[in-house]
């Protein structure tokens, strides 16, 4: 049976670990490869890295992290952050990432989705979709949900799947942060409506918003990042807790 | 001992030879005819696009290669889909080593499938020490049915091959190399046969 997974979230700029961190075994804070490790060893299904530095040797910055990444995790980690042709993701995946995430750059230019998924397998495609609600529409946001468009989440993601994507991570900006739960009715929508995995992002607060995620949402992971990096949840406890409440997952 | 990965330009081979160094080895990647064949074992890894990938094996003349080997070879994902009679992937033909014919899931579950499954009815020494149900990771719209060659089993849809093997040929639809430490132990189960 496939299991229901589960994906820490780091944000990365200029090769460490942003958000603070709160893991007093961690030697070093600011390393995203032990923290990665540390992850990895408590059961995390997959790992997402973020990248929001913006230097111009954001490139290298990456890929050198990517390869440190893969040199030592054994399970598979996403890479998103600024990726916005298919030079980039080659760079990615020969250094060892196994998916890439790209959000901004396919709104702007939707193809790029086709030739990711032609050139390198939609397996590998992960495509990222902030989105808030206004006036009853969800309406998808760029620049880290700063830009509105004039795109339905609904609409954008069915296109985004004809166009080639493997997975859709989507995250509710009304949700995030708010430690209030996942927008499950919208990710419920989203598994109904398309036949590709949804991550489901935003909002974790508490384990019990992960069973909910899972059952109501009926999203096929769930990603979180400060409940993990502030110790709010272990991985290990959030497994055992989502199995007694009958949800299959990999312990 | 010799480890070489085939090198023909198809997907992330970065993580095996990872996965292998952590194991204590080294591996080699290549695609040179001479140095993969006298390898003492030969890891074909793939991951992308079936007819394209086919059609780099055959410009490299790996194509008839491959099934002459005589070391173990194991097969990772489109690899060992390759190794089969064929693939409903872009209609093409395989190297033919597993006579079974790789077919892509139905619409009734989310394709690709992407995540950890389990692997049961093992019967094979690469699965050494690994207990039934165990989980191993997988990214497949495509798979190989059961048939006579299968040597563990997985359930999406319905029950398929996870791992196949004929003679010195092995496959493992699953990445073992992405796969924690079940998969880490498959991988040293591979490189002691």
């Amino acid at each position: 049976m496939l299991a229901k997974r589960i994906i820490p979230c780091l944000d990365i700029k200029d090769g460490r670990t942003v958000k603070g961190v709160n893991f007093v075994d961690l030697r070093d804070a600011g390393d995203p490869v032990e923290l990665a490790e540390i992850y990895s060893r408590e059961g995390a299904d997959e790992l997402v890295f973020l990248d929001i530095s913006a230097t111009e040797q954001k490139r290298k910055t990456l890929a050198d992290l990517v390869y440190r990444v893969a040199e030592k995790v054994n399970i598979p980690f996403t890479v998103g952050g600024g990726i916005s042709s298919v030079e980039d993701v080659d760079i990615l995946l020969q250094n060892g990432a196994d998916k890439v995430s790209i959000n901004s750059s396919a709104v702007k230019n939707p193809q790029l989705i086709n030739d990711l998924s032609a050139k390198f397998g939609s397996q590998c495609i992960v495509v990222a979709i902030d989105a808030k609600k206004i006036d009853e529409k969800w309406v998808v946001h760029l620049v880290g949900g700063k830009i509105p468009t004039e795109l339905d989440l609904f609409e954008w993601a069915k296109e985004v799947e004809q166009r080639g994507a493997g997975e859709i991570l989507f995250t509710s900006m009304d949700n995030d942060g708010t430690k209030d739960g996942f927008a499950n009715v919208a990710l419920a929508k989203l598994s109904e409506d398309l036949n590709i995995p949804i991550i489901a992002s935003g909002g974790a607060g508490n384990m019990q918003h992960f069973t909910d995620t899972f059952i109501e949402g009926k999203a096929d992971a769930a990603l979180a990042a400060s409940v993990f990096h502030f110790k709010e949840i272990t991985i290990t406890d959030l497994k055992e807790n989502l199995k007694d409440n009958g949800i299959h997952v990999r312990l | 001992m010799k480890i070489v990965i085939i090198n023909y330009g198809a997907g992330n081979i970065q993580s095996i030879k990872f996965a292998i160094k952590r194991l204590g080895y080294e591996a080699v990647l290549t695609n040179d005819v001479a140095e993969i064949q006298k390898a003492d074992k030969v890891i074909f890894p793939g991951v992308g696009e079936a007819s394209s990938a086919m059609k780099k094996l055959r410009d490299s003349g790996l194509d008839k290669i491959i099934p002459s080997l005589k070391q173990p070879v194991l097969g990772i994902c489109l690899g060992m889909q390759l190794m089969c009679n064929s693939s409903e992937e872009g209609n093409t033909e395989g190297l033919g080593i597993f006579d079974v014919d790789v077919v892509k899931f139905s619409n009734v579950v989310k394709v690709p499938q992407i995540g950890w499954n389990q692997i049961s009815s093992l019967k094979s020494e690469l699965f050494k020490d690994i207990s039934e149900k165990e989980h191993i990771y997988l990214v497949h719209s495509f798979y190989a049915p059961l048939c006579k060659e299968t040597i563990a089993e997985s359930e999406y849809q319905l029950k398929y091959s996870a791992s196949l093997k004929k003679d010195n040929f092995y496959g493992t639809q699953f990445h073992p190399e992405k796969s924690s430490l079940v998969g880490e132990r498959i991988l040293k189960n591979f490189l002691k046969l």
